[in-house]
């Protein structure tokens, strides 16, 4: 199979809107942006509240997240998979090998990069709005829903980072979600799949799909610095 | 809070419920869908047998076969821990083990096919056209023309080892560049051997349906050696009270049934079948 | 509002403040008694800055006591600051007053009605919409300014608000202020601009390394300083 004939192949899947196709794209989406959001719902107010905490060890707890950032996704896998396996503590859950578990995983890795960042942001953001917000009367935990809104451009990159990592990862999702044809078959986990059956029209469609994808990620991410810096001048 | 700050935030969980709904609606069962699910070999899967397979299984009986596929020894091990109702894979031995710990309830043979020795067709081992696959074998490592092994525990490696044995070859004492484990799977040992120009053993099912075959082709095939058995296992529930026995049972007897019997030998990629369905078989 | 308890006077009794285990500021003590222009005059370092966010609350004295006359504890505290260099909120113009407002407890409908006013007592109506990072330095501090206003503080504090403006925004606010005087709203602001003082000052606070030196009405306190150090300031030579 030449090259040329791959491509062609791969954009009749795109542009015919092949079934099995759209069920991967979507099925990825959902489990990503459902990760995501769960991370943003837990890791905005959490990484504020970092930014703004002092207590003995914040250090060491900022060390480890900006460390965790970088944590292996098959490291995540392995740990969801542990604890999901019916062997295994959360395993009465009947979780293993499903789109949960998938976004179980991708929480993981997505949440140290939500908290880390957003309370680098955050605190930046409290050392130059700290006088007038005390003056105002906004401190501590009152101060935070000012601080998300006002970094909400540095934020909103924050949270695509997290799509961007989520979405384009394949190893924790190959362990916890099992590649389930129709069930958990995301983008990336199909990829690794059809490149070893050989199949790799479909390969390439889903892989154009994620280039593209990503495009957009970084486009929406300048977009909102663009839009941020009309604000923030 | 200000009207623009209030309509921002609508409008982002609005945009972020609205691309969740849309995903939802295109991919997601609907609520309570009855499944089980069975841990099976790359073989099985890579070769396209379930998706022809399961959506009969499914119209009989509303029940959904979720499949993960693995090596066999990764397979039995899901099993194992109960992460599976189902086991079906290919090599015997294993199988038998596994009922025998009492992780399984009784193994049932389904089907077979062959493996096949797979090599460039410039055939730098001089073995194209042999029948003798032990003697391949024995020329190869002679040669030292590289060979790609699965090397993840799985059926077809287990297959390939005993083959090896088989050909007297003691491959921990020659254990050298030539023989190459890449512990991925029978596509992927596939193009590695393309991209090598490396002989490897692959099963007759993935090697028809595999699409990305280059310059490689069959060079020994018909042995009786080659022969590869495939068995289903229930979960023994005594071990996982939570396994599904009832639909893990069903699926076991359809799939030895004259329905699923027959639906395996009607799977066929270009004119071609893949598997013998042999459940009657004795001694299979 | 003016229907409660006046907050003023506003009383620092002995106050000190260490930092970096030294005095910053030492035995500080003054009144300010509602009405009029009170300046705080000095050097840079004199501690100007601290004692008005002691008196605002940013900081805790080390020793001594802030006192108000009434409570101006809970959340509308009424008095307000305004900073040297202007905190703008990555918000519009309005948003930025509604903002405080709201921090204040003030509801929904009256805030914007409050802003409204505010924008218009300040002529910044026309720039509500637009994003107040953008203004330049001048329309900055009046919205500071206007967004302190909207408070509806007793007292107002300004620490060395025109120090980064050029003279005609300069002129500005100081007619902006003469105008908050006027209005009855007691002002307490620090500047090194003995110029400003001279225009402004109904009283003044003559502060150097940390200590109160001076305490007179300005027409005496510039015709004729008691201490040395207010006269060499007065005389413009550099005293540190």
């Amino acid at each position: 199979m030449d090259f040329a004939a791959i491509f062609s192949a791969a954009f009749a899947l795109i542009v015919g809107l092949d079934p099995t196709f759209l069920t991967i794209v979507g099925l990825s989406l959902r489990v990503t942006l459902t990760a995501v959001l769960v991370a943003a719902l837990i890791g905005l107010p959490l990484g504020a509240a970092l930014a703004l905490a002092r207590f003995p060890g914040r250090s060491v707890v900022i060390v480890c997240l900006n460390a965790l950032m970088g944590l292996p996704p098959v490291v995540a896998g392995l740990f969801v998979f542990l604890m999901l396996s019916r062997s295994g503590p959360l395993g009465s859950l009947g979780l293993l090998f499903s789109p949960a578990a998938m976004i179980v995983a991708q929480i993981i890795l997505v949440l140290p990069i939500v908290i880390a960042l957003t309370r680098q942001t955050v605190e930046d953001l409290w050392g130059e709005y700290r006088d007038h917000l005390r003056s105002v009367g906004l401190e501590g935990v009152r101060a935070i829903p000012t601080l998300l809104f006002d970094g909400r451009f540095a934020l909103a990159t924050v949270l695509l980072a997290g799509f961007g990592r989520a979405s384009a990862e394949v190893g924790a999702v190959l362990i916890v979600g099992g590649n389930i044809a129709g069930y958990t078959r995301t983008m990336t986990t199909a990829i690794t799949l059809e490149t070893s059956k050989g199949d790799l029209p479909l390969a390439l469609g889903l892989g154009l799909v994620l280039i593209v994808l990503t495009l957009a990620i970084n486009a929406i991410a300048f977009g909102a610095s663009r839009i941020g810096a009309r604000y923030a001048g | 809070m200000s009207p623009t700050r209030r309509l921002l935030i609508a409008s982002g969980f609005t945009a972020a419920l609205t691309a969740l709904a849309l995903a939802q609606t295109t991919t997601a069962p609907p609520a309570g869908t009855r499944f089980i699910t069975v841990s099976s070999t790359t073989s099985t899967q890579d070769s396209g047998l379930f998706g022809h397979i399961l959506p009969l299984f499914k119209a009989k009986t509303g029940i959904e076969v979720r499949v993960v596929s693995q090596g066999t020894g990764q397979a039995l091990d899901t099993g194992r821990r109960g992460d599976a109702d189902v086991v079906f894979v290919h090599a015997k031995a294993q199988e038998e083990t596994f009922v025998a710990d009492g992780f399984g309830l009784e193994r049932r043979p389904v089907m077979y096919n062959d493996f096949v020795l797979i090599g460039p067709k410039s055939d730098p081992a001089g073995i194209a056209g042999t029948k003798d696959i032990a003697a391949a074998l024995v020329k190869i490592a002679e040669k030292g023309t590289a060979f790609v092994s699965r090397g993840d525990k799985s059926g077809t490696h287990a297959a390939e080892l005993s083959l090896w044995k088989m050909a007297g070859v003691d491959l921990a004492a020659r254990k050298a560049a030539w023989y190459r484990e890449i512990g991925q799977g029978m596509g992927a040992a596939l193009n590695t051997a393309g991209g090598m120009g490396a002989y490897v053993l692959a099963d007759r099912g993935t090697w028809i349906s595999f699409k990305n075959r280059g310059d490689l082709t069959i060079v020994v095939e018909g042995d009786r050696r080659l022969f590869n058995q495939y068995g289903v296992i229930a979960v023994n529930p005594a071990r996982h009270p939570h396994v599904k026995t009832d639909d893990g049972q069903a699926f076991v007897s359809w799939l030895v049934g004259p329905e699923g019997q027959k639906a395996i030998a009607d799977y066929k990629i270009e004119g071609q079948q893949l598997f013998f369905p042999n459940a009657t078989q004795a001694g299979a | 509002m003016r229907d409660v308890a006046s907050i003023l006077p506003l009383s620092v009794d002995a106050v000190s403040f260490l930092g970096s285990g030294r005095a910053l500021i030492e035995d500080l003590s003054f009144t300010v008694p509602a009405g009029g222009l009170t300046v705080l005059l000095g050097p840079n370092g004199a501690g100007k800055s601290l004692t008005l966010r002691l008196c605002h609350g940013l900081l805790t004295p080390s020793e001594g006591r802030i006192g108000w006359a009434a409570g101006a504890h809970g959340r509308a505290k009424r008095h307000a600051m305004v900073f040297q260099k202007p905190i703008m909120l990555r918000r519009s113009v309005e948003a930025n007053i509604t903002h405080a407002l709201a921090a204040a407890g003030v509801a929904g409908h009256e805030r914007r009605e409050r802003a409204h006013a505010a924008l218009a007592r300040f002529g910044l109506t026309d720039r509500a919409t637009q994003a107040a990072r953008l203004l330049s330095g001048g329309e900055q501090q009046r919205l500071a300014i206007a967004r302190a206003w909207s408070l509806r503080p007793e007292l107002l504090f300004l620490d060395e608000p025109t120090s980064q403006l050029d003279p005609a925004a300069t002129r500005q606010i100081e007619e902006l202020l003469a105008g908050l005087v006027a209005e009855g709203i007691t002002i307490l602001m620090s500047t090194h601009d003995l110029g400003q003082a001279r225009r402004l000052a109904d009283r003044v606070l003559f502060m150097h390394r940390g200590r109160l030196f001076e305490d007179a009405g300005a027409g005496a306190f510039f015709a004729g300083p008691a201490t040395p150090e207010a006269r060499a300031f007065i005389a413009g030579e550099l005293i540190w």
